[in-house]
């Protein structure tokens, strides 16, 4: 018995061995090394002297961080907004008694599956300040009179990054949604429905209260990866016009990466993490699962 | 069995067919137009001829006399095809690579329970929650110091940090579905805990298998940030970035030859993706679900 035991911690370090080497060396002492980057004058090439909080006191005061700061801010509230009540919505819909509702699933997550660079491209064409197909439409829609200079100027811009992202974030939502949708028994609605329950109340008070735990995760990774984003806007704008909808993410990589300046751009990173953080225990504290919604009741 | 079937019809029938049409027919196909005419928007621009591409007269819905002159120019005077190759090296050999070392390490907190396999499953988690665009910049001055700065070599070793905690967190969940019976059995005929893992859990596993592997090839196909820092040659950069900063030339975009390298780049993952989307629904609702 004792040997077993002893093989089993053994066994167990041997086993993880393989996946920790590579986590500790690429994912932990990275993110370390992140941190302690922000606190020196590191440039490419160069490893950097330690200069306290210059780096951080540099860019508190620095207009177009600040501005960094706001860009996200908003992008992550907004698309985060639009995504989570068009994901919710296209749940629903997809719920609903369809025929070939396999295929329609399957097609629905394909923005998902390509890569965002790639259709980040598509929409650059579909936003194209002469060609615009969106602009070509409206016109002979009669809904505008002049082709729409949608990435030119700082608010449009602003709105059709958004744009772009949510396109790429609904699919995700809503088959992640469906997939807890799935699992609410009929019956629930059926006996809502002869309580004398409307459809909008049945999904109020059945359908919301029971996804919810669902929705936190599913929203929690939602804000973390929009929080982050960086290949949209730096295909799509490279933060342009007038750092109008440059996000933290892109504006590090041009700090540190195009112009150099590592600690920089190491410690705009590292400003990420305490909103992050805050999501990830806002989530956690504030949406966990309710004792109810497994049937018990709550303290 | 009869009453889960009136279920599953739930109360359809106090719909009428107009209400049915308005409610769900109508913001489902607004949905689907919206969805998918980026792609159908690719399609159509790669067919069309330059003159076409570039006039606002006629409708630009349609082609009017297609061509595959873009796709000529992409896969003929460019590094594409060289690129197309780089994305795929790089993502098999690093899906695979985070397979073997996610097996193990899953199988291990899951089945072999050792002492602290508990945190050891939360700091998996957890990392699965640290995003690229915080690593990238301490990750490049590694790459540079180790002198891996423009090898294929920086991305298959990168990869891994989101792939492997994807993964691990995919197949615990697997392997906690798999009775621990079998297990017991095996070991009282004597089999070693390496014969277990190989002759019986992983057989068992193998539509989790295909889920992880599936998901970690498309999350490494579609990776643009450490591609982009890690990488300046044109012979090694992979597609999504070499699209993006080899084809853009000055101010004249050649949208025709941009849409073609957007299709191609697509349409692996798009294939792939359509023989599995079961695997690949359940892999990312799976991952979620825990």
């Amino acid at each position: 018995m004792d040997r077993i035991l002893d093989n089993r911690n053994v066994l167990g370090i041997l086993f993880l061995l393989p996946a920790a080497v590579l986590l500790l060396l690429f994912l932990t002492y990275p993110l370390g090394l992140g941190t302690w980057l922000g606190f020196t004058d590191a440039k490419v090439g160069r490893s950097g002297e330690f200069v306290g909080l210059e780096n951080f006191a540099f860019l508190v005061q620095d207009a177009v961080a600040r501005l960094s700061l706001f860009n996200t801010l908003f992008y992550t509230i907004i698309a985060s907004a639009v995504k989570f009540v068009l994901g919710l919505w296209l749940a629903v819909l997809l719920n609903e008694r369809l025929p070939f509702k396999a295929f329609l699933r399957a097609i629905v997550l394909l923005p998902f599956i390509v890569p965002t660079a790639l259709s980040a491209i598509a929409f650059w064409w579909i936003y194209d300040s002469q060609f615009s197909i969106v602009s070509w439409a409206m016109m002979r829609l009669g809904l505008i009179d002049r082709y729409i200079d949608f990435l030119g100027d700082p608010w449009n811009a602003r709105l059709s990054v958004i744009a772009a992202n949510v396109w790429r974030g609904v699919p995700f939502i809503a088959i992640t949604l469906l997939a807890g949708l799935q699992t609410i028994s009929p019956s629930l609605y059926e006996a809502a429905a002869l309580d004398g329950a409307s459809g909008w109340q049945r999904f109020r008070h059945v359908t919301l209260p029971l996804l919810t735990p669902i929705i936190a995760v599913v929203m929690t990774f939602s804000v973390l990866f929009t929080f982050t984003d960086f290949q949209l806007i730096y295909v799509l704008t490279r933060g342009g016009p007038l750092n109008a909808t440059h996000l933290m993410a892109t504006l590090s990589f041009q700090r540190a990466i195009s112009g150099g300046a590592l600690g920089e751009g190491a410690a705009l990173a590292t400003l990420m993490v305490p909103f992050l953080m805050a999501t990830i225990l806002f989530s956690y504290f504030g949406l966990q699962r309710r004792a109810w919604q497994q049937g018990g009741s709550d303290r | 069995m009869a009453d889960t079937i009136t279920d599953t019809t739930g109360m359809a029938f106090l719909e009428t067919r107009r209400s049915r049409f308005l409610t769900l027919w109508l913001p489902l196909s607004v949905f689907l137009f919206v969805l998918l005419f980026p792609f159908y928007w690719m399609v159509i621009t790669t067919l069309k001829p330059n003159e076409e591409l570039l006039s606002r007269e006629g409708n630009p819905f349609w082609v009017i006399r297609p061509t595959l002159a873009h796709v000529h120019k992409l896969l003929f005077e460019t590094s594409y095809p060289e690129w197309l190759w780089n994305t795929v090296l790089v993502s098999v050999v690093s899906t695979l690579l985070s397979l073997l070392c996610s097996v193990l390490a899953a199988y291990a907190i899951e089945r072999l329970r050792f002492r602290g396999s508990r945190y050891v499953g939360m700091g998996i988690f957890l990392a699965y929650l640290v995003p690229p665009s915080i690593l990238f910049i301490p990750l490049a001055a590694m790459v540079y110091n180790l002198g891996l700065f423009d090898t294929r070599l920086a991305l298959i070793l990168t990869y891994p940090t989101f792939l492997i905690p994807f993964c691990t967190w995919l197949l615990m969940g697997y392997f906690k579905s798999i009775p621990l019976e079998l297990e017991e059995c095996a070991l009282i005929d004597g089999a070693s805990r390496w014969q277990i893992l190989w002759r019986i859990v992983l057989p068992l596993a193998v539509p989790g298998l295909i889920s992880a592997g599936i998901f970690a090839f498309t999350l490494s196909w579609n990776e643009f940030i450490y591609a982009l820092t890690f990488i300046s040659s044109s012979e090694v950069k992979t597609v999504p970035v070499g699209v993006v900063t080899e084809l853009v030339e000055g101010d004249v975009y050649h949208w025709g030859s941009l849409m073609a390298g957007a299709l191609l780049g697509s349409l692996p993952v798009a294939i792939l993706y359509s023989f599995f989307v079961e695997y690949y629904v359940s892999g990312l609702t799976g991952a979620v679900k825990e």
